[in-house]
């Protein structure tokens, strides 16, 4: 059995990245793994539906934390997939036999130790595995957002990973080749952090970074409170769904970017750094607010008033686009 | 957010679970705590499984006065949509939409039936069945 040490994490996929690395012998907390890969982002992108919801997400796409890990810390990742579920499953077997720790690309509507509210069909979840129970055969699981180490069935672990549908995981397996090495932080995190101000302003696609809180900010206001109200509110609460339901540490990642600001802080020597990490938390903490108008219009607490929502968003939005300049600055 | 401000409130949906959340201590560092849930979450999270949980029902009750098949119900129950759905089995839209058709459902090839219970996790007998 492997000597693993689980941690609980906001975010799965920086989550697991952070355990690996850690297992390997390069202690990265979950908040430098998300900045270090520049993962940070905001997108709407009204053309892809998830049940019949605009995506809205907070943070670059799958994968992007894994491999963007890659080229800073001299690492080198590596993926397989599969095309039948049996070939899937020896593979995990055989490298788990190997006392590797493995990652894997889940859907959570499968994983039976999650709550039974948060199973919907997302099929881009990332959990560790680092053994099997000898007597049952069950999984021995490291999932980042659950607080203790889990066990998971063969059955229902093979169904998670050969789901099918948008962002089908494909049995999708992810190990490190060779070991991390320490950066050389006054490159790498500069090069991070102006990657994430680049995407965050300078995006030439309207519906992400600053411009897509904007044009999210937009759509919001055109929503027909008078005459569909239910639609409405479906709407919103999606946007609120995928801002804090879904592991992002509060405020959609803005709370773990400002921890990760804190750390290079101190890597680089750059007090700046820390005045910046607080304006972010209090941008963080109007996102929060945004969250709560928005809940207390869904239960009818409040009158639901998308304008004042849009325009709560049109001020994060403003607060962003010069919180990114200033941080280009000081990077 | 403070690391007191961190809400503590409980959450029906987490199941007993809590969640890590980033906020700054007494100190200034933002650090790590655990939430037992925010309202506001239990909210949005609810309303979406509300919304699910309304159809499901609503279809329930269109197989009971043969308006629907059961393949209707279960697909609401296992979460999905007619896009997902035709993702998951590989069949076109249009062909599932016409084996909500009663009439039609009845008379589905064992080999169909497998395909959809594969696809949500049901055994036949179980898909055959609004219950």
């Amino acid at each position: 059995m492997m000597d693993f040490q689980h941690s609980h994490a906001s975010h799965c996929e920086s989550g697991v990245m952070s355990a690996m690395l850690r297992h390997l012998g390069l202690p990265i907390s979950e908040a430098m793994a998300l900045g270090l890969s520049s993962a940070l982002s905001f997108a709407y992108l009204p053309i892809v539906k998830i049940n019949g919801l605009p995506l809205v997400a907070y943070r670059m796409p799958p994968r992007f934390i894994i491999k963007g890990l890659q080229k800073p810390l001299g690492l080198k990742m590596r993926f397989e997939t599969f095309r039948s579920p049996e070939a899937g499953e020896k593979r995990l077997n055989e490298l788990l036999a190997a006392g590797r720790l493995v990652g894997m690309q889940t859907s959570v509507f499968w994983l039976p130790y999650m709550p039974e509210d948060l199973r919907f069909h997302f099929n881009a979840h990332n959990v560790l595995a680092y053994g099997r129970d000898a007597a049952s055969g069950d999984y021995r699981l490291s999932d980042p957002v659950v607080e203790t180490p889990v066990t998971c069935a063969p059955a229902d672990l093979r169904r998670a990973r050969f789901a099918r549908g948008v962002l089908a995981p494909r049995g999708l397996l992810y190990y490190p080749e060779g070991k991390p090495s320490e950066p050389d932080w006054a490159t790498v995190l500069p090069r991070a952090i102006k990657r994430t101000a680049r995407i965050m302003l300078d995006s030439p696609i309207p519906m992400i970074g600053v411009r897509g809180i904007r044009r999210l900010a937009g759509a919001i206001e055109r929503l027909d409170a008078a005459g569909k109200p239910a639609a409405a509110k479906m709407f919103i609460g999606q946007v609120v769904r995928m801002q804090e339901e879904i592991g992002t540490g509060g405020g959609g990642f803005r709370f773990i970017y400002a921890a990760f600001l804190q750390e290079a802080a101190d890597r680089l020597a750059r007090p700046p750094l820390n005045e910046l990490s607080d304006a972010l938390v209090d941008i963080g903490d109007d996102w929060r607010e945004f969250a709560l108008a928005t809940a207390r219009m869904i239960r009818d607490r409040e009158p639901l008033d998308p304008a004042r929502l849009g325009d709560k968003l049109r001020a994060i939005a403003d607060r962003e686009q010069a919180f990114f300049c200033d941080l280009r600055r000081a990077a | 957010m403070r690391d007191s401000e961190v809400p503590q409130e409980g959450n029906r949906t987490l199941g007993g679970q809590r969640k890590a959340m980033y906020a700054r201590g007494a100190d200034g560092r933002i650090h790590i705590v655990p939430s037992a849930g925010w309202e506001v979450e239990e909210i949005v999270t609810r309303q979406a499984v509300e919304d699910l949980d309304r159809l499901a029902e609503d279809a329930r009750q269109r197989v009971a006065t043969g308006r629907t098949s059961p393949l209707e119900y279960h697909m609401h129950k296992a979460r999905m949509d007619v896009p997902l759905l035709s993702q998951v089995t590989g069949l076109w839209q249009w062909r599932i939409r016409r084996h909500f058709r009663p009439d039609i459902f009845r008379n589905l090839s064992a080999g169909l039936l497998r395909r959809y219970g594969d696809a949500m996790g049901l055994s036949v007998e179980q898909l055959k069945k609004a219950e």
